[in-house]
Parts: C-alpha cells; sequence; structure tokens
C-alpha cells in the first residue's frame, strides 16, 4: 500500500509539474475556448434566445450549465493526450519496465485530470458569476456540480487513454476526439432545451449522458434543490451506467497495452 | 531481497517465440545465454527481431512460446521480481522534456520504491557516474542528443540493477558521445553488471562486446565472441577485382586459384572474386602470379583479416546496412 501511495503520489506529481512548465499552452487551449463560449456565445444569443423558451432570466443563465458540463467533456476527452505521448516516445515502456502496479499510471491519470477539471468548473462558474449568474444552491450546490463533473469525466477521461493506447498514430487520435465533441455538444441540452429541438434531434440528445449531467447542473444553478434533487437522483444511476460500460472498455485496452 | 540466482547465466532465453496478432512473427526460436557480468550483443538489421526478444526480456512482452529467464526467474511468471531486478535504456529518447534530469531520476526513484530519505544520493551517484551532474537541474528539453542518452541510461541505473537492458545504446549519436556511451558501459561491465544491449552497429557489437547473437529475420544465425565468429569463417580474405572488361575470364581465374598452396576456397560473383586463405605469405604470390598468366587486368585488390560484416554476410547471406 505505502509502495502504492509512492507511486501514484510521484506520477501525479509529474504531470503537476509538466503542467507548471506548460502553463501557458496548457491554460490556453483548456480554460479558454470554454470561457469563450460562455463570453461571446452567451451574449450573442442573448436576445435570439427566447427566455420562455430557455425558462432562465438570461441566455447566460441558461448557458452556464453547457459550458460547465462542456469543459467536462472537452477535458475529459483530452485527457489521454499525455498518455498516447508517453506511448509514442517509449515512457511508457520505461514506466512498464519499473515493477509498479499497472493500475499506477492509470489512477495519476484520473486524479491529475479531475483535479484540473474541478479547478476549471469553478472558474467557469466565477466567470458566470461576474455576468450575474449565481448559483441558487450556493457552495453546496457548486460541490455537486463539481461530483457530476467528477462521475462523467471518469467514463470520459477512460476513453481517452484507451484510445491514446489502442490508436496507430496520434493523428488518428486526434480526429477521432474531434469527431466525438462536436456531436456531443449539439446533440445535447447544452445550448437549447430538448423542448425546443426538433424531434428527431431530441431522441438522440436524450441517449446522450451529457444532457443528463445538464439537466442536472442546470437546477442547481437556476432554481433549487427541490427541482434538483430527482434530477441528481438520475444522474447518479446514468453516470454509474455510463462509468462502468467505459471503464470495463478502457480495462480491455489497459490490459492490452499495460499487461 | 532473498533473490535466487539462477546459475551461473544472468539470462537463458529458450526457444523464444513472438508472434503478433497470430500473423506477423517477430522472433522464432530463439536461443541464447549471458553468463553473469558479460556484456552481450544481439547484433541484426532493423526489423530482425532484436527488440522484440528484448521486449520480452524485460517483462512488456509475453513470448508466444519458450521462454526466459532473468536471474533465474521466469519473465512471465515472475515479473514483478525481474522488474524489481533489471534496468532499461529504451530505443528512443524516452525523455519528459518539461522535466529536469533530476526530475526524471526522482520519479524513477518512486517508481522503484527507493525510500524518500536514500533517494537524494542514489541519484547523485548516478548522476556522477553518467557525468550529468552540471546539467541535473535543467529542462531535458535543453539537452543535446548525448545529454538525453546519458539520462536515459542514469534512469536505467536508479535501481542499481544485476543487468541492465540497452536498445541501441548509440543509435544517431556522433562519434565523440558514441565513445563516451562505450566508455560508461565499460564502466559498468567492471561494477559487475550484465549488460544486454541490441545494436545494428558493426563496430560496436566488435568492440564492445565480449559475445554476440546474430540475429536476422527473427531467427539466430550465430552466436559467439566477436573473434571466434571472425576465425570461424577460416581464414583471411583476399578480394579481387577485375577490369569490367575480364568479365570473361573471371570462371578460369578463379579455377586456376582454386589449386594454389594456401586458398581454402573461392567464390566469385560478377567481376569480383573472394578469396579465402590460411596464409596470405604463400597464397598471395601465387594469386597474384595466376592473375598476370592470364592476363587479367585487375581493378582493384583487397587484403584483410574477416571483419564483422564478412561475418554477417555468411551467415545471413547479405550485409548489414548501417545507418
Amino acid at each position: 500500500m505505502e509502495q502504492y501511495l509512492q507511486e501514484v503520489g510521484a506520477l501525479t506529481m509529474r504531470w503537476v509539474k509538466r503542467l507548471s512548465r506548460e502553463r501557458f499552452s496548457m491554460l490556453f487551449t483548456l480554460a479558454q475556448p470554454m470561457v469563450f463560449w460562455l463570453i461571446f456565445f452567451g451574449n450573442l444569443f442573448q436576445k435570439t434566445a427566447n427566455t420562455e423558451v430557455t425558462q432562465a432570466p438570461s441566455y447566460i443563465a441558461f448557458l452556464a450549465a453547457g459550458v460547465v458540463v462542456m469543459t467536462i467533456l472537452n477535458n475529459g476527452l483530452a485527457g489521454g493526450t499525455d498518455l498516447l505521448f508517453d506511448k509514442e516516445n517509449g515512457f511508457l515502456e520505461r514506466m512498464m519496465s519499473t515493477p509498479i502496479s499497472r493500475t499506477s499510471v492509470i489512477i495519476s491519470r484520473f486524479l491529475f485530470v479531475m483535479t484540473i477539471t474541478s479547478g476549471q468548473v469553478l472558474v467557469i462558474l466565477g466567470v458566470a458569476y461576474l455576468y450575474g449568474v449565481h448559483p441558487v444552491t450556493g457552495f453546496g450546490g457548486v460541490a455537486v456540480i463539481i461530483l457530476i463533473g467528477l462521475m462523467f469525466g471518469v467514463g470520459l477521461t477512460a476513453i481517452s487513454m484507451a484510445l491514446a493506447f489502442s490508436v496507430k498514430s496520434h493523428g488518428d487520435f486526434f480526429s477521432m476526439l474531434s469527431f466525438l465533441s462536436l456531436p456531443m455538444i449539439f446533440l445535447s441540452s447544452a445550448l437549447v432545451p430538448l423542448s425546443a429541438m426538433p424531434g428527431w434531434m431530441a431522441v438522440l440528445a436524450q441517449l446522450n449522458p451529457m444532457t443528463w449531467a445538464i439537466d442536472a447542473v442546470r437546477p442547481l444553478i437556476l432554481t433549487g434543490w427541490g427541482a434538483a434533487l430527482p434530477k441528481i437522483g438520475i444522474v447518479i444511476i446514468i453516470m454509474a451506467v455510463f462509468d462502468s460500460i467505459c471503464l470495463y472498455g478502457a480495462a480491455k485496452a489497459f490490459r492490452k497495452t499495460l499487461g | 531481497m532473498g533473490l535466487t540466482v539462477g546459475g551461473p547465466f544472468a539470462i537463458e532465453v529458450e526457444h523464444l517465440s513472438k508472434t503478433y496478432e497470430g500473423k506477423v512473427t517477430a522472433v522464432e526460436d530463439v536461443s541464447f545465454q549471458v553468463p553473469t557480468g558479460e556484456v552481450f550483443g544481439l547484433l541484426g538489421p532493423n526489423g530482425a527481431g532484436k527488440t522484440t526478444t528484448l521486449r520480452v526480456l524485460i517483462t512488456v512482452l509475453r513470448p508466444t512460446g519458450g521462454s526466459a529467464r532473468v536471474l533465474g526467474m521466469d519473465v512471465v511468471e515472475q515479473a514483478n521480481e525481474v522488474r524489481q531486478a533489471i534496468g532499461y535504456v529504451p530505443q528512443e529518447r524516452a525523455i519528459d522534456r518539461f522535466l529536469t534530469g533530476r526530475e526524471h531520476l526522482q520519479l524513477l526513484a518512486s517508481l522503484y520504491h527507493i525510500p524518500k530519505d536514500k533517494a537524494p544520493a542514489r541519484i547523485e551517484a548516478v548522476l556522477k557516474l553518467v557525468n550529468l551532474e552540471h546539467k541535473a537541474d535543467e529542462v531535458a528539453r535543453n539537452y543535446s542528443g548525448g545529454m538525453k542518452r546519458k539520462l536515459d541510461i542514469a534512469c536505467g541505473l536508479i535501481p542499481d540493477p544485476r543487468v541492465l537492458f540497452m536498445d541501441e545504446p548509440t543509435l544517431g549519436l556522433d562519434v565523440e558521445s558514441r565513445l563516451k556511451i562505450w566508455e560508461h558501459i565499460r564502466q559498468l561491465k567492471a561494477r559487475g553488471i550484465t549488460v544486454l544491449l541490441t545494436t545494428n552497429y558493426l563496430d560496436e557489437a566488435d568492440q564492445l562486446c565480449d559475445r554476440i547473437t546474430i540475429i536476422d529475420g527473427g531467427r539466430v544465425k550465430a552466436i559467439g565472441s566477436p573473434n571466434e565468429l571472425k576465425s570461424g569463417l577460416g581464414g583471411d580474405i583476399v578480394t579481387l577485382t577485375l577490369a569490367a572488361g575480364d568479365l570473361d575470364k573471371v570462371e578460369a581465374l578463379a579455377q586456376a586459384v582454386k589449386g594454389q598452396a594456401g586458398v581454402k576456397a573461392v567464390s566469385t560473383k560478377q567481376n569480383v572474386l573472394d578469396i579465402r586463405v590460411a596464409s596470405p605469405e604463400a597464397a598471395l604470390p601465387a594469386i597474384l602470379g595466376a592473375v598476370t598468366a592470364r592476363g587479367c587486368r585487375l581493378e582493384f585488390v583487397d587484403y584483410h583479416r574477416p571483419r564483422l560484416d564478412d561475418v554477417f554476410l555468411a551467415h545471413t547471406g547479405r550485409r548489414i546496412k548501417e545507418e
């Protein structure tokens, strides 16, 4: 156990050190685009968006939950990137030739991605706060939002790591990620409520776990605990299923690469 | 640690095979043994199966047939014990360019479960061994190719291994760095570490390795010390290249040379005669006499003791491509 903590600690610290050296590129690629979605997209559609359809005081207030979950989506899907480079330059093989538990590398990556994601969710909520979006459920609600984010993030990061280990080239990796990311966003309740979608899109959006995450986060920001609790109950079940499927699938890729 | 030592051999490979996805056979029926304390080379061209063999030995690849033991421990059944006892220096510069040299070694020290209070001394020791102390706190991005290689080796030495595996240790390095790396490897041998390295450099195999295994097409072609392999070819080599216009005289000349004193074997390829001789003193004048007697015009004459590339050619039927 002590050895396991030593490995996981050292591997996690490696990601943290890398981040501190690559600070600029990381901040710009991960945090900024999402903040732009909130600021530009939110303000752009302020007048166009019908508040009776969105059921929110402003479009930014409606969009905040969507952007929070989009942040989780993008971070999760990008979570395997560093392992992809480790695989390609031999660092992964070097780690695998040491007497570490085969799960340490994976766990360290989960820990790191989840921490970063939580931080970025707070940044998004902070920016939304500046635009007058104050989560009605307070700090407790923010904590639950992060918890939902972590549950969704685990499955996404597992998919990303499995892809990183399975793809032949990193071109494949990045094109698959961008292929996944946009439909996930458009076919969800991030930008408009399901009720305002064309029927076929609403059906597809209901199959998207992201929709359920957003639908639980949104009342935590806008309405209150009463409306949020049933949604939270549902999302916990959906995420448990989603994570199980992702982890089960990813475990096969992990075993193949990590032995 | 209670490690079991498996007799005089640090590494034993028996009938090892590796087939990928049931189709591509990378290694087939490879067997060799490495006595403790030797520098042992796997020599072969790219794609010969050297790296596959090595990856099985460092426990990151499961063989599909046969078995391998390191220090008496099975690389599949006792993988974790093997990992604990070996060091590995990969082929690629497996360096995280955002970390400093020291941070690499700290990470490796943790992965080998070296206690926090013992790690700094161990790190200093390996930095000193590869002469990297002065650059230890610089990020690896700023390292030269040779320095990255030194850091790679330092990483491999962190566990204080009894067996060190090195994949193409001097690939792509300039001459000066290569000589330094060779020097480091000789120092490791002097410390009693068994070193198994792969290489496609003939001079590296020749000058650095106590014994080599020639691998081509996934199979072992020859095993022995460089000198044994060379003398195994049976004699020194005289190569005659005739002028292009004398192509029709090659066969007749070959027949004439065959009968001369001290000549053991003759082979021809276009306008080139490859002659094996037991003693050059007797054979050379006789060979040249035969050339003169037939009025052949010589373009080029070469005489040399067998080199490792002759050994490679003799066992594989082709020359190794150096790049």
